[in-house]
């Protein structure tokens, strides 16, 4: 075990943070403006990765191309589920809401399925990030440096839409006082339509640049989503750096943990989770008097 | 539901083994045993107000610590049946403990968390739970081998676990979880610790969850981590939500029509995750009170015109005073 | 001497809600505490009865120190709260709503397997009686009026057979004659059945009306406490109110 290797190993969890990161920004975004849980999130995220294989190497389409392709074919989706299904249902119980984001779990699962079968896909890495820079020793996969690159592109963006904006101001506010903002005129609904767009248009970013990592298979949906949701508990609800915060810790976490302790590195963001859960509910970075009893 | 309707779904349920092929009665237990864990949910859910998703945890420890006492102790199956609702209650009062002291969607991230987390642990202790194989030619007893045997048992089991759960729900306790349900803050001010009622009916409703999976392991001959899944947690909500959760019966109806719906649907199609997915979709957006809920609601609104026809004809009767 | 709250704070952010509040409450008479919008009351009553903890100073309860104990406990003690805006168990009828009050005061609700249906079911009606709810006793708590509601309240924490009960804004949305049907009925708990009552108030009528002893908070302070006629002519309350018909 060599310097090489940790840096090598942390590498390779940064950039699993970096795509997790970007799965949990949208969960967590979509959650403080809209409220509600979208338990589709992994769903899409998987759909995401299963568009770029068909642009990239069904239709040959060049990956600079097929990534945002798909991205976008992911938020007409999602503009689609918010518009038809999820405006329906704004006033009702919580339950209501998460029962009708789980039903599009199980739809999109096996209409992937239909369209594609259960066989292992595989994206190749485009030529120009298919190699490595060399320091030294140490072997920085390009490939992973575009991902956290990315990553780190999207994060300051979110915050200086939000920060810098006037849309995004709007939105701070509506999050924090719903009532107000829509006595100012601002049209809600629309709003919150393109905050849903928004997020899920993030998570099928991450489903295409994630998917060149390692294989795209059914199956991504429900292991993604349990972790998308201990990133975004662990980090805070509704906090953009804590939710970048969160990502790495697990990333990093899976990593390391692959390394040393196989048996438990799965179970690892879940321990993580629930410890949050237990001892701090509301997250590393995020505001308390939401959630406790 | 009325009393004669009571009384002709214990005849049917009595004669059925009598009448029907074995592939019905043994569906028929799968959905005596899918209605008790969906009964267990539903006194979290519209018992409490407590969404669980994560409730296949403790029906997955119930099963298998039944298949392990079966096989690896050779304990006979009742005092197995026995041990497995006190290992599922143990886990709910575990992880019960950290969940109930959150509310909303916290609390069913968390139990979501604590299911999956087990579902590892089960997939990966080979040694304990035969990881991902898991636990294989778990044998009823001699006398419960034959289908109708163990369709009368686990009729008998699980009738009597429903009263029990009817009994609870009606009592001072149900009420107070009830009211918990309505306003925790009220509940509070009037002297309850919520929290503590909380827990009580979590592990309530983990030690049923435990009894249903303990009758599932001899029933199926094997218990795979599965069982322990999150995945294997949505039946329950699936099911009740499509019953109806704010009836007794709602869970029991929603087994039942998901559990055919499955066998049928099996043999038809793979694609069972669609099916169900669309099925709770339009139930969600159009049938928000579940099966029985819409049949409550006609059979309210038959009941009231007949009312108002019967005042509007007596207000006509010749004989009406006038006023 | 009832309850005594000594320098009790309680601050949100950089708002002090609760600003060293020393009070004392006398048994045997209708106090009222009074004060403009954000004067504190609410967050006052709040902190009293366990519902936020108290950064500093201390409530005492006969005797006792109830200062960090949480609500359940303190409801138990026998000082409970209605709320303002009529928090009571929607899907339950007026009769469970207060039953259930009484259950838990009984000690009742351990119990998993007896029919709530028809436990205490005499001295529920009773309750109900004296609120005028009794011919209400199968509705649906969810379908009340606002004046019916704002009784219910009431029936719910009469039903946990309090000693000291906490009226939020009592008569808040009510018609006149409902508002004084109210402030009757509080009289009549007090005289009658030997209630004490703290109770919040805009209606400078109610206050003026029928009660005995006068807070007045502003900024989270106290600024005048005492006999009616002397709160009137108290020149900061009059400041504060700046030329209210008191």
């Amino acid at each position: 075990m060599t310097v090489a290797d940790v840096i090598g190993q942390f590498l390779s969890g940064l950039a699993r943070a970096g795509v997790l990161f970007l799965i949990a920004a949208g969960l967590s975004f979509i959650f403080g403006v809209v409220k509600i849980v979208n338990f589709a999130h992994g769903a899409l995220y998987m759909v995401g990765a299963f568009f770029t294989y068909s642009f990239a190497v069904t239709l040959g389409v060049p990956f600079w191309a097929s990534v945002p392709l798909a991205a976008v074919c992911v938020a007409v989706i999602g503009l689609a589920m918010e518009v038809l299904l999820f405006r329906r249902v704004y006033g009702r119980p919580v339950a209501d809401q998460l029962l009708l984001t789980f039903a599009m779990v199980l739809i999109i699962h096996d209409l992937v399925r239909l369209a594609y079968g259960s066989n292992l896909k595989s994206v190749p890495r485009p030529p120009l990030l298919a190699g490595a820079v060399f320091l030294g020793d140490i072997v920085f996969p390009s490939y992973y440096i575009f991902i956290i690159l990315t990553g780190l592109a999207v994060l300051l963006g979110f915050w200086a839409f939000l920060h810098k904006t006037r849309l995004g101001k709007t939105i701070r506010a509506a999050v924090g006082n719903r009532e107000m903002v829509a006595c100012l005129g601002k049209p809600l609904p629309w709003l919150f339509t393109a905050a849903f767009v928004a997020g899920v248009f993030v998570d099928g970013l991450a489903g295409a640049i994630g998917a060149p990592l390692g294989g795209i298979r059914l199956g991504m949906d429900f292991d993604i989503i349990i972790l998308a949701f201990a990133t975004v508990i662990v980090g805070g609800f509704g906090s953009l750096p804590g939710t970048a915060l969160a990502a790495f810790i697990i990333g990093e976490a899976y990593a390391f943990g692959i390394w040393f302790m196989p048996a438990i590195a799965l179970s690892l963001p879940f321990i993580i989770m629930a410890a949050v859960l237990i001892v701090r509910p509301w997250g590393l970075l995020g505001r308390s008097g939401g959630g406790e009893l | 539901m009325k009393r004669w309707s009571l009384v002709a779904l214990a005849v049917v349920a009595l004669a059925l083994p009598q009448v029907a092929e074995p592939i019905v009665v043994h569906t028929a237990i799968e959905i005596l045993i899918m209605a008790l864990f969906a009964m267990s949910f539903n006194l979290l859910f519209d018992g409490a107000g407590l969404l669980t998703f994560g409730h296949g945890c403790y029906y997955g420890v119930g099963a298998y610590t039944a298949a392990l006492l079966m096989t690896e102790v050779g304990m006979p199956m009742f005092p197995a049946v026995i041990g497995a609702m006190v290992m599922a209650g143990l886990a709910a009062l575990v992880f019960g403990y950290f969940c109930v002291r959150l509310t909303g969607v916290y609390f069913s991230i968390l139990t979501l968390a604590f299911a999956q987390l087990m579902f590892s642990v089960f997939q990966q202790s080979y040694t304990l739970t035969g990881g991902d194989l898991g636990i294989l030619d778990i044998q009823p007893p001699a006398f419960l081998v034959a289908v109708n045997s163990y369709y009368y048992f686990t009729l008998l089991v699980v009738g009597v676990s429903l009263w029990l759960l009817w009994r609870i729900i009606h009592s001072p306790f149900g009420r107070t979880l009830h009211a918990s349900r309505d306003s925790v803050v009220r509940t509070q001010f009037i002297g309850i610790n919520v929290r503590q009622y909380r827990l009580a009916a979590f592990v309530i409703a983990g030690v049923f969850a435990g009894l249903a999976g303990a009758l599932f392991a001899p029933f199926n001959r094997a218990v795979a981590p599965f069982l322990v899944s999150w995945v294997k947690s949505s039946d329950p909500v699936l099911m009740t939500l499509l019953g109806g959760a704010g009836t007794f019966w709602g869970p029991v109806v929603g087994a039942a029509v998901f559990t055919t719906l499955h066998a049928v649907a099996i043999g038809y199609t793979t694609y069972w995750l669609l099916l169900m997915g669309g099925i709770l979709l339009l139930g969600v957006l159009f049938l928000p009170g579940g099966i029985l809920g819409f049949l409550e609601e006609r059979f309210r609104g038959i009941a009231a015109a007949r009312a108002t026809r019967l005042t509007e004809a007596r207000g006509a009767s010749p004989n009406a005073s006038a006023d | 001497m009832l309850l005594r709250t000594q320098a009790l704070t309680k601050t949100f952010g950089s708002l002090r809600a609760v600003d060293g509040v020393d009070l004392v409450v006398q048994p045997g008479r209708l106090h009222a505490i009074i004060g403009p919008n954000g004067a504190g009351k609410s967050t006052f009553f709040n902190v009293i009865t366990g519902f936020f903890p108290a950064d500093s100073g201390s409530v005492i309860f006969k005797d006792q120190d109830i200062t960090q104990l949480p609500p359940h406990v303190i409801s138990r003690r026998g000082v409970v709260r209605a709320f303002q805006r009529g928090t009571i168990f929607q899907t339950f009828t007026v009769f469970e709503n207060v039953q259930v009050a009484m259950l838990s005061r009984t000690g009742k609700t351990r119990n998993l397997f007896g029919l709530a249906g028809g436990l205490l079911r005499e001295e529920t009606l009773g309750i109900l009686a004296t609120l005028g709810l009794a011919d209400q006793a199968d509705v649906r708590a969810g379908h009340l009026s606002h004046g019916d509601l704002k009784r219910l309240e009431i029936g719910i924490a009469l039903g946990m057979e309090p000693e000291l009960l906490l009226l939020d804004e009592p008569t808040a949305g009510m018609s006149p004659e409902e508002t004084a049907a109210q402030a009757a009925l509080m009289q009549r708990l007090v005289t009658e059945q030997g209630l004490n009552i703290v109770f919040t108030e805009h209606d400078m009528e109610v206050v003026f009306g029928i009660a005995q002893w006068i807070t007045v908070m502003h900024q989270g302070r106290v600024i005048a406490d005492g006999k009616p006629e002397d709160v009137r002519r108290d020149r900061q309350v009059q400041a504060v109110y700046l030329g209210e018909e008191l």
